[in-house]
């Protein structure tokens, strides 16, 4: 069968799912949800590839790149702030971070 | 003759304002002398305006003062009317009044609230002379209530005893039972005939009579209900049986109080009021034999009573509702005018027992019980003399026949007119009243002679430090005394003509139903003579049993209570009555009102209402504040949530 | 074909099988590697699909620098083997309900899944595009350095600001260790760096 649009874009949206649903089922730490981030960010760059390749447009593709420029950062960023907490903290747990509960 | 009603009227409400709202400012005896001052310049209209009415020709006038309410074709204004029923009644309420104000200023003398007794008395007295000299039955009614209010103020004076208090709503509450009756009546009569005045009303009695009413599917006349409803306002008003529980413990109130509003004026209202509806009464002849039955019943039944009590107030008291029940069954069985002579010569005589009974409970220093007295002729021969006076007016002794129907006091003439009269009527009901009237005129010679053997005959029973105290009263508690024993003595004879005697049509002119009661009258006079002279045996008789009870045997009192101890105890628990309508109606009252209280006040509207509301305001706020955990994927969960949500929205509802 | 499809769809299968290994796993370590899977497989699907280009700079991105960062924090931390906590039994139905209507909202709004979108995926497909006269690229690099410079030039301070701001946030300076202050040493002046002393025979410099 000739494989279309909507597979790639069914991949992509399964893999955001994924990432979403990563962000609050997990309890064991902070790190699963930088990687969940890091999943959604590559579901969306499928789903710009996709799109770019299916149209002919090959903007999509650099824009794929530059989402991927910008999620390199933010990992790095957030990586970086992580390690900052767990020397404050001493801890990464996720239960743990609650200093907003009202 | 207007300005003299008017001021007759205003005097009183002005001294009970001035007395009432100034006496910080003015003090205590200032007050005092204004109120005794306005009181006495309006018994001397009073008297002005009897003798212009009585003997005038001129028998009625009205002056009106200002309108009232005005609705539509219901039309009240406020108007005083003088006719010789409320000339009479003037003389009465206003000489006994002015009498008490005077007995006052001894009697209260160490009070620390003079001024406000005193104005209770003058406003008391203004409504009563609102009551009587009202044109129509609104304002008659304005009266009514406010003489309750005035008996209400009056029975509570002494407002940190807890027994004052609860008599004092015990009596409104009776009375009021009363005048929703009465308000009834005088709905019927604003249906039945379209106004409430009273020569309106009059006019029509003879179509008003004719009227009917469905009543759970019975056809009714409509003027016997009405007249009915209008009785049980006298009933609660004037202590009849049934709404005479008040009475009694009303004497928890100042002695002159129980003289003025329990002897003289409020409780005289009823059958006041009945006589100034005598021409509807008169077209009512079940509501009228209904009259004549109750007030044969209370008389027989009071007097039974009176004969076990032993606080001195509250044998006056019971033998003024049993005199009460006289006046009733004379007016029941058609005999207005007898009923207002015996009411006119009631209140001179009672008053005096009231005030002499005060003025012993003053000697004794506030002793009322008559087991620790004894013996204090000696300490008060005065008040031992008025006393001696005033019952015997009130048994009625007088010797029959001489110059023409007989010379005799008070009670004399005007109680055996009211017999004569019940007997003179021929009917069922009024034998009956005729047999219970000789029978209680035995009882009440007994009981009032038994009073006056225990308080000053024998040797004297109480506290030893009391008797060396003991003194006769001042001047200014005695003169009121010989005033109102001159008129026990005298008002029988010289009014005995004006009333009931020859001349007594011209006398009375419109004020009652004269041209329907000439029969009674009539058949009165023409009686037997046994009688005539049977009350007057019963009474000497009465009197006899007394003096060996109480002087010559004192073991029989004791030994006629054992023998007959079921009917003494009967008796002196005043035929359970008090407990009887505590177990049927207060009780039930009280548990209802518990009911509503906790149930439906608290549980129901304060559970719905603020502590309800806040009560869940708690929970929801309990419950909310879960959702602040702190732990953000906790938000964000909450926010892919509400994505999902509003996705879902726009996906599903919105093209 | 079907060479190709066969392979979309082990590619695709072990891509999504990986990232929810990613959020199940117990080992943290164990995660970061199933990110990588997922990474290679994402790659495979991008040259399946003619990006090249794409392909390789992910992995060479994505997997050689990110995921080795991760792995990176991942070793520094002491992070304990994780006890699979109850917390995440009991979301899990109620998130897997909110997960999947995500995802059928998603579909359907892509038109993948019917609806009134239905026609968007045929609507986005150009025939005959499949080919492309040159390489991957060429394509890229002849838009990129023309057409979007300015963004090619704001995504380099994007980086820069990135690599400062993760050395800010991390440096920490320990007491007590000694450290070359450059500038200090060559400001030194003269005067402070010698000192002539007599020094007398047989004593000692004090």
């Amino acid at each position: 069968m000739i494989i279309g649009l909507e597979h790639y874009l069914t991949v992509a949206g399964v893999l955001f799912t994924l990432g979403i649903l990563g962000i609050f089922l997990n309890r064991k730490n902070v790190i699963v949800i930088l990687m969940c981030v890091e999943l959604m960010l590559l579901a969306v760059n499928i789903n710009l590839v996709a799109f770019s390749v299916y149209q002919g447009n090959v903007t999509g593709q650099v824009f794929a790149m530059l989402v991927l420029t910008v999620a390199a950062a933010e990992a790095a960023i957030g990586l970086a702030i992580l390690v900052v907490y767990f020397r404050n903290r001493g801890t990464v747990e996720v239960e743990d971070i609650n200093a907003m509960k009202g | 003759m207007d300005l003299a009603i008017k001021l007759i009227v205003l005097l009183p409400l002005l001294a009970a304002a001035i007395a009432g709202l100034f006496c910080r400012v003015i003090g205590d005896r200032p007050a005092q002398i204004v109120t005794c001052a306005a009181l006495l310049i309006a018994a001397a209209l009073s008297i002005l305006v009897f003798v212009n009415i009585g003997f005038g020709h001129e028998k009625m006038f009205v002056v009106p003062i200002s309108s009232w309410i005005s609705s539509g074709t219901f039309d009240v204004s406020w108007s005083l009317r003088v006719d010789t029923l409320t000339a009479v009644m003037l003389i009465v309420v206003t000489g006994v009044s002015s009498m008490v104000h005077v007995y006052s200023v001894g009697y209260m003398a160490e009070d620390p609230s003079i001024p406000r007794f005193m104005s209770y008395l003058s406003l008391f007295t203004f409504f009563m002379l609102m009551l009587v000299t009202s044109d129509n039955l609104v304002q008659l009614f304005f009266g009514w209530e406010g003489v309750g209010l005035a008996s209400y103020l009056l029975i509570g004076f002494w407002y940190d005893r807890p027994s004052a208090n609860a008599a004092a709503i015990k009596a409104f509450i009776v009375n009021r039972v009363g005048d929703f009756g009465f308000a009834l009546g005088i709905f019927a009569v604003w249906v039945l005939s379209g106004s409430i005045g009273f020569n309106d009303v009059f006019a029509k009695a003879p179509q008003m009579a004719a009227g009917h009413f469905m009543f759970l599917g019975k056809e009714v006349p409509a003027l016997e209900t009405a007249c009915l409803l209008l009785f049980v306002g006298a009933m609660g008003k004037s202590a009849q049986l049934g709404l005479h529980t008040w009475l009694p413990d009303a004497m928890e109130g100042p002695t002159p109080v129980s003289a003025l509003i329990h002897a003289a004026t409020m409780v005289t209202a009823g059958v006041f009021m009945v006589c100034r509806l005598s021409p509807l009464f008169e077209m009512a002849p079940i509501a009228s034999s209904v009259v004549t039955l109750i007030g044969a019943a209370t008389a027989f039944f009071a007097a039974t009573i009176g004969l076990t009590q032993f606080d001195i107030k509250r044998v006056v008291a019971y033998s003024t509702c049993s005199q009460l029940g006289y006046m009733f069954f004379a007016a029941g069985v058609g005999a207005y005018s007898a009923a207002m002579f015996h009411l006119m010569t009631h209140a001179f005589f009672k008053a005096l027992l009231f005030l002499g009974s005060g003025s012993v409970i003053h000697c004794l220093h506030h002793e009322q019980d008559m087991r620790l007295m004894g013996g204090v002729k000696e300490k008060a021969p005065q008040t031992f003399i008025l006393m001696w006076i005033g019952t015997l007016a009130l048994a009625g002794i007088g010797v029959p026949f001489i110059m023409g129907h007989g010379v005799g006091f008070a009670g004399f003439h005007s109680k055996d007119a009211i017999l004569e009269a019940a007997y003179g009527a021929q009917s069922t009901v009024g034998m009956i009243a005729y047999w219970l009237g000789v029978i209680g005129a035995f009882m009440t010679t007994f009981y009032s002679t038994r009073l006056m053997f225990m308080t000053f005959y024998g040797a004297y029973r109480g506290d030893h430090h009391t008797w060396d105290h003991a003194h006769e009263s001042p001047p200014v508690m005695l003169i009121p005394l010989y005033v109102l024993a001159a008129g026990a003595l005298l008002s029988g004879v010289v009014a005995y003509g004006w009333f009931v005697g020859e001349g007594w049509e011209h006398f009375w002119g419109t004020s009652i139903a004269v041209k329907a009661t000439e029969h009674i009258i009539h058949a009165m006079h023409e009686v037997d003579v046994w009688v005539k002279l049977l009350p007057l045996v019963a009474a000497v008789g009465g009197i006899a049993l007394s003096y060996y009870y109480y002087v010559v045997n004192p073991e029989m009192p004791a030994k006629t209570i054992r023998a007959f101890k079921p009917l003494h105890t009967l008796f002196y628990n005043k035929w359970y009555f008090d407990e009887l309508y505590d177990a049927v109606f207060v009780q039930p009252a009280l548990a209802i009102g518990r009911v509503f209280w906790k149930k439906g006040d608290g549980a129901t509207i304060d559970g719905l209402g603020p502590d309800g509301i806040a009560a869940r305001a708690n929970d929801l706020a309990g419950v909310l504040s879960r959702f602040q955990s702190g732990y953000l994927y906790h938000y964000a969960f909450v926010m892919l949530i509400g994505v999902a949500a509003l996705v879902s929205y726009f996906m599903l509802f919105v093209r | 074909m079907l060479l190709q499809a066969i392979a979309f769809y082990v590619f695709a299968a072990v891509c999504v099988a990986s990232g929810a290994m990613v959020v199940v796993s117990r080992n943290p370590v164990y995660s970061v590697l199933f990110l990588i899977l997922a990474f290679f497989n994402a790659a495979a699907l991008f040259i399946l699909i003619g990006a090249e280009f794409i392909a390789m700079i992910l992995v060479i991105v994505y997997v050689g620098a990110v995921a080795v960062l991760f792995l990176f924090v991942v070793m520094m931390l002491d992070i304990n083997m994780a006890r699979l906590k109850e917390g995440f039994l009991d979301y899990l139905p109620i998130g897997a309900m909110i997960g999947a209507a995500l995802l059928a909202e998603i579909l359907f709004g892509l038109g993948v899944l019917g609806g009134t979108h239905q026609g968007t995926v045929s609507a986005f497909t150009k025939a005959g595009t499949q080919m492309l006269t040159i390489d991957n690229t060429r394509a890229i690099g002849r838009v990129l350095y023309t057409q979007y410079f300015y963004v090619f030039q704001v995504a380099g301070v994007v980086l820069l600001v990135a690599m400062i701001g993760a050395i800010v946030l991390t440096l920490r300076r320990r007491p007590g260790v000694r450290r070359q202050r450059v500038s200090d040493q060559l400001y030194r002046p003269t005067g402070e760096s010698v000192t002539l002393v007599k020094v007398p025979t047989r004593g000692g410099v004090s």
